[in-house]
């Protein structure tokens, strides 16, 4: 089924009912279907058609929830983008999947302008959310106007295996890559996540988390699925503040990355039960430490909690069911409903339970590819034990228990995780070395305690002087916020393996050593 | 008195989340977060700095918008709560 069309039955079934709630606006699934039909047609007005692409670029507002559904409304395909992206990827993306429009709001629009300024392709149609002072920003058309279109549905001919969304991730050759996932491969994927969380329309479910990361936006595509309400919020920054709004709301659904579970344990004054409408926690991108999981069961003493573990690629990999916390605590559990996960060795067999190996994924969820890339989608896709299909090689090291259950290991890449969010090492090495200053630089994860792995550089100098502040500086007006290195130490070379190699591992090691 | 913190409270958030930028402008009453100035972790520095530079501690309920999410409003705060201070 394509994915608009949920939202169209809950119109139908649940027409008076809240689907989001924000600081500023309360929709009902009425209010959704109809708003976010009046945007599709304004999208057709302005030249967006089936199969287009059109990036979000938006932080977590109602206008992106809408935006969401009025493009694939379209029947064309959405690319959330993080808010804090800035010009030149913004150019890259833009480019890389020849968006013919964008949507975004007042705030963010200098950084669009920007895009537009370094990058050949034209994009046709840019509308944005106005400010806080109400004013339309140049350069854009009005978002508020052209919610006022028709009200109607578009007969666009789309069908399910149509792309429905491009996820931009980190990639691990210093450029981002679309991850393409059909209307299918989100249907399965909400599917099988909201039957292990056993959601209902009786959940009101809380988002703080960015809707350009897959684990955000799918809290509003699982809410839509079920008939459930979401709470948009933009930010974790102030948790006292969520607390309050958890409350008022009588959320049920509470998603956490462990950098989320982190701040929340570091305040003082909770007491066990201080948000007693919550029924589930969740928890993925990082495993949580032990102690962690412990505190957060005294804290939350009526809710369950979910251990996960994914990437963008396939969405979800696994699940511990709640029963099994105290038995395995440091297992992210089994494969999702209607999913295999096996372990793998070089050769793509199977290993005894205890052996440490790949870990591949195979289902409904599993991306199409990377848009426009076939070099990095061959890594990652590949056959498998079956002639008609391929398997997803997650880059992941895991092994099994006895009795299936899974443990993460290790990355076979370079890959840092930090604050829930992937980043590869190159990307960020790619903006250092554009700086004169620069003569070579190596990025690696360091251990965090609320971060996870917070990035790290170590610098040669060309004998230009720059200050750490300065190219930390630097690094902020290239890069998103969760990439900018938080320590950069300079260095007279680099460590090296014997072949001469920069070694990120001896890299690591150092850094810890000066912390 | 509020003038120093004002400048403290100032100095702290261009050197740590603007990272010495003196070209950014930073209005007293902008809000830190729609802005985009902090993030989420960065809240927590907030507290550690307000915490040990004006010997306050912040309770729970005291870390909302309402008392940290401008420079207008951190000033009142550590305002509010040296002047209990000194009348305790």
């Amino acid at each position: 089924m394509r994915f608009e069309q949920f939202l169209s039955q809950q119109a139908s079934n649940r027409f008076s009912k809240t689907a989001l709630v924000t600081s500023s606006l309360r929709l009902t699934y009425g209010d959704f279907e109809e708003l976010s039909n009046r945007l599709a047609n304004s999208l057709v007005a302005n030249g967006v058609k089936r199969g287009d692409r059109v990036l979000v670029f938006m932080d977590n507002c109602w206008e992106a929830a809408i935006s969401i559904f009025a493009i694939l409304k379209t029947g064309a395909v959405f690319s959330p983008i993080n808010a804090s992206t800035k010009a030149d990827k913004l150019a890259f993306i833009a480019e890389n999947c020849e968006a013919s429009a964008i949507l975004t709001q007042a705030k963010l629009m200098p950084v669009v302008m920007g895009a537009s300024e370094t990058t050949s392709h034209e994009i046709g149609f840019i509308a944005s959310a106005r400010s806080v002072d109400g004013e339309v920003p140049e350069g854009a058309a009005d978002f508020e106007a052209c919610l006022k279109a028709e009200n109607a549905t578009i007969d666009h001919g789309g069908i399910d295996t149509d792309l429905a969304m491009l996820i931009y991730t980190s990639g691990s050759t210093g450029r981002p890559k679309g991850v393409m996932m059909t209307h299918r491969n989100i249907d399965a994927a909400s599917e099988s996540i909201t039957t292990y969380l056993r959601n209902s329309a009786d959940d009101v479910i809380l988002n703080v988390l960015p809707m350009a990361f897959d684990y955000g936006l799918y809290q509003l595509l699982m809410s839509v699925r079920m008939g459930a309400t979401l709470v948009l919020e933009k930010s974790f920054a102030f948790p006292q503040a969520i607390f309050d709004r958890i409350n008022e709301e009588r959320v049920t659904g509470f998603p956490l990355v462990p950098t989320m579970a982190a701040m929340i344990l570091k305040m003082r004054g909770l007491e066990p039960g201080f948000l007693p409408s919550v029924r589930y926690l969740s928890n993925t991108a990082a495993a949580l430490p032990a102690e962690h999981i412990t505190r957060l069961r005294d804290l939350f003493p009526g809710a369950d909690l979910y251990s996960m573990y994914g990437l963008t690629e396939c969405k979800r990999c696994t699940y511990l069911p709640p029963e099994e916390l105290d038995r395995r605590p440091h297992s992210v559990g089994i494969a999702i409903p209607n999913t295999e996960a096996f372990v793998v060795d070089d050769s793509g067999r199977q290993v005894p339970a205890g052996v440490t190996g790949e870990l591949v994924i195979r289902g409904p969820h599993v991306m199409q590819g990377y848009w426009r890339n076939e070099a990095a989608t061959e890594q990652m896709l590949r056959p498998g034990a079956h002639p008609w299909e391929k398997v997803l090689h997650t880059g992941d090291l895991f092994r099994k228990d006895d009795e299936g259950f899974l443990y993460f290991v290790g990355r076979k890449d370079d890959i840092i995780k930090t604050r829930g969010e992937k980043v590869a090492p190159k990307e960020v090495e790619a903006v250092l070395h554009a700086h004169p200053a620069v003569a070579e630089a190596v990025v690696i994860g360091v251990a965090d305690p609320v971060l996870g792995q917070a990035i790290g550089a170590l610098v040669v100098l060309s004998g230009q002087a720059v200050t750490e502040r300065e190219l930390i500086r630097h690094c902020a007006t290239h890069l998103e916020d969760f990439m900018v290195p938080k320590i950069i130490e300079f260095r007279d070379s680099l460590p090296m393996t014997d072949t001469g190699k920069v070694s990120r591992r001896f890299a690591s090691e150092t850094m810890e050593m000066a912390k | 008195m509020s003038s120093s913190v004002k400048d403290a409270v100032k100095a702290f958030i261009r050197e740590n989340y603007l990272f010495g930028d003196e070209t950014v402008e930073l209005a007293d009453d902008a809000s830190l977060i729609e802005n985009d100035i902090i993030d989420s972790t960065g809240v927590l520095e907030l507290v550690a700095f307000v915490e040990e530079h004006f010997g306050v501690v912040m309770d729970d309920a005291e870390i909302v918008p309402a008392n940290l999410d401008s420079v207008d409003r951190i000033v009142a705060y550590v305002g509010s709560k040296t002047s209990q201070a000194i009348a305790v």
